[in-house]
C-alpha cells in the first residue's frame, strides 16, 4: 500500500496527463466513465444546474439591460426604446424585435464576418416565447393609439458560449425587462413624439406619460435544457456535454408551470418517462430561478432608495 | 360528442395526403408529398465526397437548404433547417458513408398549415428514393390545442389562427411484426418515444401529453400509408 501510494504520488503529474489525453481522445468513454457513476466531468450532479448569477443595470446607457452567468456561460441582454408608429393591424399595441447576437469573441466556433448557425434559431425562438408566454402586455407600449407606440430592441450578446445559451439567453432577456424603464415623452407642436430629455421640456410641453414607469411583469417563463444520454437526463450541459451528447430537449415553463414551449430537434427517441422527468426537473428549476430574480430586483429597488 | 371541422373533418381525421416518387430527373432521390394544400418537394443529392469545416469527417454529415414559397430565407426557415437537420441525422446511419455530405433541398409549393411535419415526411420519402441508409422511417404529425382544450390533427391554415397552441411531433415509424411477446413488448417500449418537439404557445401539461398520444395513434396511419407508397414503387423497380 505504502509502495502503491509513493508510486501515485510519484506519478501524480503523469496520471493528470493522462487523464487529460484521456478525455480529448476518448470524449465519449470519459463522460461514459463519469455518469456510471452519476457524476459529472466538473463534479455535478446530473440533474444539477450551474451556479447562476443575475446582474441588472449592467449597461447605463440602455433603458433596460442584464448580464447573466450560467456557470461560464456568459450573456449580456440589452433593451432600447423608440417611439413609432404602430401597425394598422394593432395600432394600441407596442412592438418588440429580438436579435441574438453571437461576437467571434464568444466561442471557438464562431468566425467573423459568418454568423453562427444557431443564432437566428435562438433569436426566433426568444421572440416565440416572449410573445406567447404571456409575460408582457404589449398595450402598456402604447402612448398614443394609432400615432405613437413603443418599440423595443431587444439585443441578447453572448459573451461566453459554455452551453445552454438559449437558456442563459431567456434569463436575461427576462431580466432585461423587469429592469426597463420606459422614459417621458412629450408631443411638440407639430404633433411629434419625443423623448423628454431634462427639465427643459416639462415647461414647454404636454407630457404623455406622467412618469418614468415599469412594465407589468407577469407570467414569467425559465427554461431547462437537458442532455440526455442513454438513461441519463443531465440538466444545463456544458458546451463539452453538448457537443458529445447529440440529444438535447429545452423546457420552458411560467409562473404557472404551464409548458409554453419543449423544443427537442431530433436526437434519439425518447421516452415519455424521461420527458416527464426533465418537466420536473425544470419545474425545480424555474423556482430556483425565480427567485434568484426576485432577489436581484429587491435589491435593486433598496440601491435605488439609498 | 365529436364536433366536426369546417372542413368537414373530425378533430382525429388527417387532410388525404399523396406521395409521388422521384418527380425530379437530376436529384438522387425526391418526393413530392402533399397533405391537403401544403405541398413541399424534397430533393436528395449525394452522398457527395468531402465535409464541411466544423462536421465530423468519421461521419456523414446532412445539410438541408429550405426554400420558402415567397421571400427571403428568415429566421423561422433558419429554425426549420436546424430542425429537419437534426431530426435527419438522428434517423439516417451517418457511419456507413464517412466523410460525405448529403444535401437536402425543400421547396414548399403549397402552405396550408402544418408545414414543418409535411416536410419531415417528404424528407423522409425522398431519403429512401435516394437510397440512402437509415436506421428507420420517421412520421411527423401537427397537433393543435383549441382554447377550450380539445386536441386537433393536422391543422390547416384557417385553424392554425384560432389555436392556443400547437405541438410538431416526430416520431419512429411503426413497425409490423409477427414475433412472440417478448420482443413485441420491447418493441412496443421503443415505439413510445418521440423523436422531434417543437411546441408554440402556453399548454398544461396533460394538454402536451395527450397531444403525443394523438399523435402516436394517427401516426401509424402515415406510416402505413408510407409503406403502401414504397410496395407500390416496388413491382416497377424490377
Amino acid at each position: 500500500m505504502a509502495a502503491e501510494a509513493q508510486a501515485t504520488a510519484a506519478g501524480g503529474l503523469a496520471g493528470e496527463m493522462e487523464v487529460e489525453a484521456y478525455r480529448r481522445l476518448f470524449p465519449l468513454a470519459f463522460l461514459e466513465r463519469h455518469l456510471r457513476e452519476s457524476v459529472r466531468p466538473d463534479a455535478r450532479r446530473p440533474a444539477e444546474a450551474r451556479p447562476t448569477t443575475v446582474a441588472l443595470a449592467a449597461v447605463s446607457s440602455a433603458h433596460g439591460s442584464a448580464l447573466v452567468r450560467l456557470g461560464d456561460t456568459a450573456m449580456l441582454a440589452s433593451i432600447k426604446l423608440e417611439v413609432m408608429s404602430p401597425s394598422g393591424e394593432a395600432p394600441d399595441e407596442g412592438s418588440i424585435a429580438v436579435e441574438f447576437h453571437m461576437p467571434p469573441i464568444c466561442s471557438p466556433l464562431v468566425r467573423p464576418g459568418r454568423p453562427a448557425e444557431v443564432a437566428p434559431v435562438i433569436s426566433k425562438n426568444l421572440e416565440d416565447i416572449l410573445m406567447s408566454s404571456g409575460m408582457l402586455n404589449l398595450k402598456e407600449l402604447c402612448l398614443i393609439s394609432g400615432k405613437a407606440s413603443w418599440l423595443a430592441y431587444l439585443d441578447v450578446y453572448c459573451l461566453n458560449a459554455d452551453g445552454s445559451l438559449f437558456d442563459a439567453a431567456l434569463i436575461s432577456a427576462v431580466a432585461a425587462f423587469t429592469h426597463l424603464e420606459i422614459p417621458l415623452v412629450s408631443v411638440g407642436d407639430d404633433g411629434r413624439v419625443f423623448t423628454v430629455g431634462g427639465n427643459e421640456g416639462k415647461a414647454k410641453y404636454e407630457l404623455v406619460n406622467r412618469e418614468k414607469r415599469k412594465l407589468t411583469i407577469t407570467n414569467v417563463p425559465f427554461s431547462l435544457t437537458c442532455a440526455l444520454h442513454k438513461d441519463n437526463v443531465l440538466a444545463d450541459p456544458t458546451a463539452e456535454e453538448e457537443s458529445i451528447i447529440e440529444t438535447s430537449v429545452t423546457i420552458v415553463l411560467d409562473s404557472s408551470d404551464q409548458i409554453v414551449s419543449i423544443q427537442k430537434p431530433g436526437g434519439a427517441v425518447t421516452s415519455m418517462t424521461t420527458i416527464k422527468e426533465c418537466i420536473s426537473l425544470a419545474k425545480d428549476r424555474r423556482r430556483k430561478l425565480r427567485e434568484i430574480l426576485m432577489d436581484n430586483v429587491e435589491a435593486m429597488e433598496v440601491d435605488q432608495t439609498d | 360528442m365529436e364536433e366536426s371541422r369546417a372542413d368537414g373533418r373530425n378533430p382525429n381525421q388527417l387532410r388525404p395526403f399523396s406521395c409521388t416518387r422521384n418527380p425530379l430527373d437530376r436529384a438522387h432521390g425526391s418526393a413530392r408529398w402533399a397533405q391537403g394544400d401544403t405541398i413541399v418537394l424534397a430533393a436528395v443529392y449525394g452522398p457527395k465526397p468531402g465535409t464541411r469545416k466544423g462536421e465530423n469527417p468519421e461521419k456523414a454529415s446532412i445539410e438541408v437548404v429550405w426554400k420558402p414559397m415567397t421571400g427571403q430565407i428568415g429566421k423561422q426557415e433558419k429554425e426549420y433547417e436546424m430542425t429537419l437537420k437534426r431530426t435527419l441525422q438522428s434517423i439516417c446511419l451517418l457511419t456507413v458513408h464517412p466523410n460525405t455530405t448529403t444535401s437536402v433541398i425543400l421547396q414548399v409549393v403549397g402552405n396550408d398549415g402544418s408545414l414543418l411535419p409535411c416536410a419531415i415526411n417528404a424528407c423522409c420519402a425522398a431519403l429512401v428514393f435516394a437510397g440512402i441508409p437509415l436506421k428507420h422511417l420517421a412520421v411527423a404529425i401537427g397537433c393543435g390545442v383549441l382554447e377550450d382544450g380539445e386536441v386537433i390533427l393536422d391543422t390547416n391554415k384557417a385553424e392554425e389562427q384560432q389555436l392556443k397552441s400547437f405541438a410538431h411531433l416526430v416520431f419512429p415509424n411503426s413497425r409490423k411484426s409477427a414475433s412472440s411477446k417478448e420482443p413485441n413488448q420491447k418493441e412496443e417500449d421503443s415505439e413510445r418515444g418521440l423523436i422531434t418537439s417543437i411546441t408554440h404557445g402556453v399548454m398544461s401539461e396533460e394538454d402536451y401529453f395527450s397531444c403525443i398520444e394523438r399523435g402516436l395513434a394517427a401516426s401509424s396511419r402515415i406510416s402505413d400509408f408510407m409503406r403502401t407508397t414504397l410496395q407500390k414503387q416496388a413491382p416497377g423497380d424490377v
